[in-house]
């Protein structure tokens, strides 16, 4: 109890700190929002031509704007020796990853959730769909699971954005690729049974990958 | 070392041989160090002596290499955890988040300490540091000493018994100064144990119960303040600057 009771405090903590300076979320719905318009004008209005790349597209935008956002996870705990502050409090590594995690994951539901229905209103397309919100949480979950992981490590280093998306973005391209594959058969208006192929690839990803980043975390963080 | 008639229960904090490296960087070398309950030290030393590294490996942020270290009994590889909830860091750099208000601040890290009757708490912790008037200004707007100020009263929250201060005395007004170290010193009737870093000789002569100079991860003067000898003192300081330079 003690654990979770720590994680949410620390999420809560980031999330008030966002809501007073709104630095990851102006910064990457901004960045979101441009791509998506670019994207929109480079394509034109054929609808085939939409239908064929929107699922790319989307997890493009989804996959950069998340780098940013992770980016921004740890560098707001570097200042002031934040993260060393937590390193001294009597708490587990673990359940600061959770709280971190959890932070993330919430800026990065509340960019898609306003990215979405841009992105069906451009685009024309049938997008604000069960479907595409099972996908994208269950793939954002994952994303996130093994960023958070990988934001604690590039924070130390010199060359951090770099060294997060070298290192972080081969490692998320399966669940990527899964969430693309899921989503053209989503928007090509498929059953759930030609999903569900690709959402169980996701949701095992989200699992290994949650279990993994949780254990190694504590090696990661220290000194 | 050990002191006659004494236990190893009753220090606070016991190292032996504790050596830290780096890559093939030697920062702590064979370390041997006891320190009694209530008793304050004062550590001197140059840029890169090691003092750093102590004050971290005593915290639990950093393992040792090799070596026994005990705070309040529990061994820091073994039992960090346990011996978070029982020290309290003060470092130069304040642990405090700028976006959030003080209150914010200490009620964060009053529940990474499990601090009960957290409301009361943080009042007395604020008002300890004279802080009260800026409880509910954001850090980021807080002038460098008085988020200093804050920094301790964030270490003060959960009562800690033994208090590692990593040259925390900047940007702190020189008057502040003997009314935040007694802020640190003692809390009703129970005295902290206290290892002290500082660049400050003449600061460090005031506050410390024994005096130490590290030099290149090894102890090379120690002596308890009421048998000082000053001119040894300064010379062993002197010597380990030069050495340095």
């Amino acid at each position: 109890m003690r654990f979770w009771h720590k994680a949410i405090a620390i999420t809560w903590k980031d999330t008030l700190s966002e809501i007073r300076t709104r630095e990851i979320i102006f910064s990457v719905l901004v960045f979101t929002l441009l791509v998506i318009v670019i994207f929109n004008f480079a394509f034109g209005t054929s609808q085939e031509m939409m239908a064929l790349v929107a699922p790319g597209m989307l997890w493009v935008t989804f996959a950069f704007a998340g780098v940013l956002s992770l980016n921004r996870s740890f560098i707001l705990e570097k200042e002031e020796g934040c993260l060393e502050g937590l390193m001294v409090s009597p708490i587990s590594r673990e359940a600061i990853y959770v709280g971190k995690m959890l932070g993330s994951l919430l800026f990065m539901l509340i960019i898609e959730a306003i990215a979405l229905p841009i992105f069906a209103f451009l685009f024309n397309l049938p997008i604000l769909s069960l479907q595409i919100v099972i996908i994208t949480v269950l793939t954002t979950v994952g994303f996130v699971a093994v960023g958070t992981l990988f934001s604690a490590l590039a924070v130390n280093t010199k060359a951090r954005e770099m060294v997060l998306s070298i290192l972080f973005l081969p490692i998320v391209a399966p669940i990527i690729i899964c969430a693309v594959k899921a989503s053209d058969s989503a928007l090509s208006g498929e059953p759930w049974s030609s999903l569900f192929p690709w959402l169980r690839i996701i949701g095992a990803f989200d699992a290994i990958f949650l279990v993994v980043s949780f254990l190694i975390f504590a090696y990661v963080i220290e000194e | 070392m050990e002191r006659p008639g004494s236990t190893s229960q009753a220090w606070a904090i016991e190292i032996q041989g504790l050596t830290k490296s780096f890559s093939n960087k030697l920062a702590l070398n064979g370390l041997d160090l006891e320190v009694s309950q209530g008793e304050s030290v004062v550590i001197f030393g140059p840029n890169g002596a090691g003092k750093t590294t102590l004050i971290k490996v005593l915290a639990t942020i950093m393992n040792p290499t090799s070596g026994t270290v005990l705070v309040d009994g529990l061994n820091v590889k073994h039992n960090a955890e346990e011996i978070r909830g029982r020290i309290g860091v003060v470092t130069h750099r304040t642990f405090l988040y700028s976006n959030l208000t003080a209150y914010e601040n200490l009620e964060f890290y009053s529940r990474m300490y499990d601090v009960s009757g957290r409301k009361k708490r943080i009042h007395e912790v604020v008002a300890m540091v004279g802080m009260t008037s800026r409880l509910y200004d954001r850090v980021g707007t807080l002038s460098r000493g008085m988020q200093q100020r804050l920094s301790i009263a964030r270490s003060l929250l959960h009562k800690p018994a033994i208090m590692l201060l990593d040259e925390p005395e900047t940007g702190l007004d020189q008057q502040a100064i003997p009314m935040l170290w007694n802020a640190l010193e003692t809390e009703g009737e129970r005295k902290r144990t206290i290892i002290l870093t500082t660049h400050n000789l003449e600061r460090g002569l005031e506050m410390g119960d024994r005096l130490l100079i590290l030099n290149k991860g090894k102890i090379v003067y120690q002596g308890s303040r009421q048998a000082l000898d000053l001119a040894g003192l300064k010379e062993a300081y002197q010597h380990s600057m030069r050495v340095r330079v």
